[in-house]
């Protein structure tokens, strides 16, 4: 077939981009390299657009062993022990066919990890629909629920934590973002930089098939009304082979035999070969007469492009291929060897005989387009003025029903009994409250993973809502007595064709970076998906946060649930009442506008080293960070765990008590003090000047407020509990 | 006291099986499913996980393994061999149990914590276990046990019922039912009470900061009637 700019364009290449492959080969390229080129050069895997914003990012500390470029993030959590971890979307493929376009998600987080040597040891995920009315949400939740369940619990790794939330500006794009961590030793990570010349190229895992191909440009895309016809392009999950490539790989690893590993991951075959050898500075010869394929007269171009699930990618020791073969036929997958690395610098690929391909690394790689897109500065939107009057007429118990019950808030329950959360005999927090917290297998440490998300604030103002998430993620970790680490990102937007999208996806950057920074959290890895939009409605801007913090005696972790009636209740940070964006004025007085709530980075960091100083010395039973819904709605959460109720304390008429509690002002927590250490807490709080008011004391039965409120725990329990329960099964 | 886990292909909770078992005072050893024989062992444990990924039927495939027709000489030895989840079925895929697990009743996965209530002691599973309810804990798509009339006699007949799921307080009764399980079967024994095979792993419950600590009574009660 004669490449034509038409085809090119239809592969998903702009016109010029055309013309500069064109211009760098100097000659027209045959249709196989054209399908290189546009694996390469798509959004996905080259991150065009992205690039240049990226590099602002905090990526660098002290517990950083790897940042981001790799096919993980790894962090130093002592003793030669190390955790690698990375977040990754799925969200083209899991809105065309949900259930195999989640699992697979889970699948290629979980060989990004393995590939670095590491043995996956906790799941998390953030997944996002569109408004529960919408008729293709209930389906779409329950297929991605039961991909990310059903290959998550068929390898054997538990789920620990996760995200779901509604938004109608996700009814055309849902968002499935996965992420795994793994254990490993620090001396034996992996990496994919190839080394050395006419070193054996080795093939392994599953067969080739014709499944996903284009899968890379699909997710380059936006969506239209010819939506069903791109579900050839979602790939087929197989957890079975995926269980056995982990562990046949892991038997590899122990030796000596591996250069460098990549998986295949989105654009297969192109992307890992042009990785490793484009690393490495060096060429790559395949030859694909020796490609395992699972179906007949598979073309160069098909081999190429197929996304085929649970293959890897080894570039060995000359000599290992024995010992790596017999490793590989004991586990019943395929091997072979199907190239070398050569010092060219050139990608060649030879069928039949033939050379189908031969295109310099370079061009694929570092002279992709780089783009500097046009982008937009969101303003903060003006502060609105409440008509106070107008609450007086809004009961408490009645708000924070309405909470509690709403959507977005509601107990997920539902969804996480359907992953296994315990397997590996080390899930000490499972999901449900802060963070999940995992023991490194025979140690006294344990690490703390957290994912979090809030598109509407970065929707009201990028920049605070990027740095707001990142404060988020922090909080989390600090409530069950971790230190944070380091965070991965999956940056989920738009189109950035269009200013406006380039614009949130740019400030919501800055907003972590400057975060990050602050806080000394940087960014080790991460994963940017653009044009989630269909028929020219894009998502809000989602960029979701997955923390890691490190325990280092798990017998000190502790969890939101109240624990002993008698114990008194602080409220830690300062309440303005800070009610716009808020669950309260979106859902009960139906007022979406106004700016987020502010984040101060200096109070943020100080209030979070106290808590964990608080919870190091042994001095509070529960701690809980206090965001979506604000303090009643926090509080509420902890009762319901704990199946203990509050007596909050009346306060002074100064304060409005709607503002007061369910304001979302940033860097607050809720901790439980039994009446013995209420000294020594309040000299370290007042020693390191944090705020705290005294909310409550607890109690056996109800949630009670100054006699205009008085709920019982069981009520409660209920209301909470059974939305989403009902939602799906009616 | 010797025991050997199998580990076929998918296995996944061999691991956790073998921290448990080593952790109450059992010399254990792996055994992988082409072996043609098991070391000498007083215990065979069937671990759960996804045998040949589930496919074609939970444990038909690894029901065909070359290790079995060892494991089935050591049971008709009198040899105890335990099966938990994926290795319950497997057990009823050899014959070695009688009936099937089939899907959930809800058609979802389940992992939460249950209780169980032991139905039988003249065994060395359960003989002298502190609790009569235990709290153990589930992470299961298949384990909706179903029997014929005439199995369901047999076993009730020579008290093979091993444990049923119920509520803290000891109520059997659908609400307490989380699969659909006939007459909520959890674990039932051969007729010889040398074959259990259940559906709650005890092996996630084995200390005070995990999903609870009943496995603990369970293992600690296993190796003391074998010694």
């Amino acid at each position: 077939m004669e490449v034509t700019e038409k085809i090119a364009v239809e592969h998903g290449l702009k016109k010029d981009e055309y013309k500069k492959i064109c211009d760098l080969l100097k000659r027209v390229p045959n249709i196989t390299e054209l399908a290189i080129f546009s694996a390469m050069w798509n959004e996905h895997c080259s991150y065009k657009s992205s690039r240049k914003h990226l590099k602002k990012l905090h990526t660098k500390g002290k517990h950083v062993i790897q940042g981001p470029g790799e096919n993980a993030g790894v962090i130093d959590i002592g003793d030669d022990d190390a955790i690698v971890f990375k977040i990754e979307s799925h969200n083209h493929p899991s809105f065309i066919e949900p259930y195999q376009g989640a699992a697979t998600g889970v699948g290629g987080i979980m060989r990004d990890v393995f590939t670095m040597g590491a043995r996956p040891i906790a799941n998390l995920n953030s997944i996002h629909f569109g408004s529960p009315q919408h008729k293709k949400t209930k389906n779409l939740l329950r297929g991605v629920v039961k991909g990310i369940g059903g290959y998550g619990n068929c390898i054997g790794v538990p789920t620990v934590a996760g995200q779901t939330s509604f938004d109608e500006s996700y009814n055309g794009n849902i968002l499935v973002n996965a992420m795994t961590l793994g254990l490993v030793n620090k001396n034996k990570i992996f990496y994919s930089k190839a080394a050395g010349v006419d070193k054996p190229v080795i093939y392994v895992g599953s067969k080739t098939g014709r499944d996903g191909i284009h899968g890379a440009s699909m997710a380059s895309a936006t969506f239209d009304d010819e939506i069903e016809e791109k579900k050839p392009t979602v790939q087929v999950g197989d957890p079975f082979t995926e269980k056995l490539l982990l562990e046949a790989c892991l038997e590899l690893m122990a030796g000596n035999s591996i250069i460098a590993i990549q998986d295949m991951g989105a654009a297969g075959l192109t992307s890992s070969s042009v990785e490793m050898a484009s690393k490495g500075k060096l060429g790559i010869e395949l030859n694909l007469n020796k490609v395992p394929c699972r179906e007949e007269k598979m073309t160069p171009y098909e081999i190429m492009l197929s996304e085929s699930q649970e293959r890897m990618l080894i570039v060995l020791e000359n000599g290992k291929e024995e010992h790596a073969k017999k490793i590989f036929d004991k586990w019943n997958l395929d091997f072979a060897v199907i190239g070398k690395t050569t010092n060219t610098k050139k990608i060649d690929l030879l069928f039949d005989n033939k050379n189908v391909a031969s295109i310099p690394i370079d061009f694929l790689a570092e002279d992709a387009p780089i783009y500097d897109r046009k982008w937009k500065k969101t303003k903060l939107p003006q502060k609105l003025k409440f008509d106070k009057q107008q609450f007086k007429s809004l009961n408490l118990s009645d708000c924070l029903n309405k909470i509690l019950s709403s959507p977005n808030v509601s107990d997920k329950k539902w969804i996480w009994d359907q992953y296994d959360h315990t397997v590996m005999g080390d899930t000490i927090q499972k999901p449900g409250g802060d963070a999940g917290v995992v023991r490194v297998h025979g140690t006294t440490k344990a690490v703390a993973a957290s994912v979090d998300a809030s598109a509407t604030y970065c929707f009201s103002h990028p920049l605070t809502g990027g740095k707001q998430i990142v404060c988020e993620s922090w909080r989390n970790l600090i409530s069950v007595g971790a230190k944070p680490i380091a965070i991965t990102n999956c940056l989920n937007f738009g189109n950035p064709e269009k200013e406006k999208n380039m614009g949130e996806f740019v400030e919501c950057v800055e907003g972590i970076a400057e975060a990050c920074k602050y806080l000394d959290f940087p960014v080790v890895s991460g994963n940017v998906s653009f044009y989630n939009e269909t028929k020219d409605k894009g998502i809000k801007p989602t960029p979701a946060i997955g923390g890691v913090g490190l325990i280092k005696d798990y017998q000190k972790m502790i969890t939101m649930d109240f624990k002993k009636s008698g114990n008194i209740v602080y409220v830690i940070g300062k309440t303005e009442g800070h009610l716009d964006q808020s669950i309260f004025a979106r859902n009960i007085l139906l007022e979406k506008k106004g700016p987020p709530p502010s984040i101060n980075l200096f109070n943020e960091k100080n209030i979070g080293e106290t808590i964990l100083n608080l919870i190091d010395k042994n001095l509070i039973q529960t701690c809980h960070d206090v965001s979506t819904g604000g303090i009643l709605t926090a509080v509420s959460k902890m009762c319901i765990k704990g199946q203990k109720g509050l007596k909050i304390n009346s306060f002074k008429e100064l304060v409005n008590k709607h503002e007061y509690f369910f304001g979302e002002d940033q860097g607050r927590y809720i901790i439980e003090i039994e009446n013995t250490n209420i000294k020594k807490v309040n000299d370290l709080l007042k020693k390191n000047s944090v705020h705290f008011d005294n909310l409550g004391v607890i109690q056996d039965k109800n949630l009670s407020f100054n006699g205009e409120m008085n709920l019982p725990i069981e009520e409660l329990t209920k209301t909470h509990k059974y939305w989403l329960k009902n939602y799906m099964e009616n | 006291m010797k025991s050997s886990v199998i580990i076929f292909p998918g296995s996944n909770c061999d691991r956790d099986m073998d921290v448990a078992l080593k952790k109450f005072g059992f010399k254990n050893q792996m055994v992988w499913h082409n072996d043609n024989s098991i070391p000498k062992s007083d215990l065979i444990v069937l671990p759960g996980g996804f045998s040949y990924g589930d496919y074609l039927r939970c444990g038909s495939i690894a029901s065909k393994s070359k290790v079995i027709k060892s494991v089935i000489d050591f049971v008709n030895s009198g040899g105890l061999v335990l099966g938990i989840c994926n290795g319950f079925q497997i057990l009823t895929e050899t014959g070695l149990l009688p009936g099937i697990l089939q899907q959930n009743k809800y058609l979802n996965f389940i992992c939460k914590n249950v209780f169980v209530k032991v139905k039988d002691k003249k065994n060395k599973y359960f003989k002298d276990i502190k609790k009569d309810i235990l709290e153990l804990h589930i992470a299961h798509n298949e384990g909706n046990y179903f029997c014929s009339n005439d199995e369901m006699k047999s076993l009730e007949d020579n008290n093979q019922i091993a444990v049923t799921y119920c509520n803290k307080n000891g109520d059997e009764g659908d609400e307490n039912n989380p699969n659909g399980a006939i007459k909520n079967i959890a674990g039932i024994f051969n007729n010889k009470k040398n074959v259990l095979g259940m559906m709650p792993h005890p092996e996630r419950m084995i200390d005070k900061y995990l999903s609870g600590e009943d496995g603990s009574l369970f293992f600690e009660n296993l190796l003391r009637n074998l010694n």
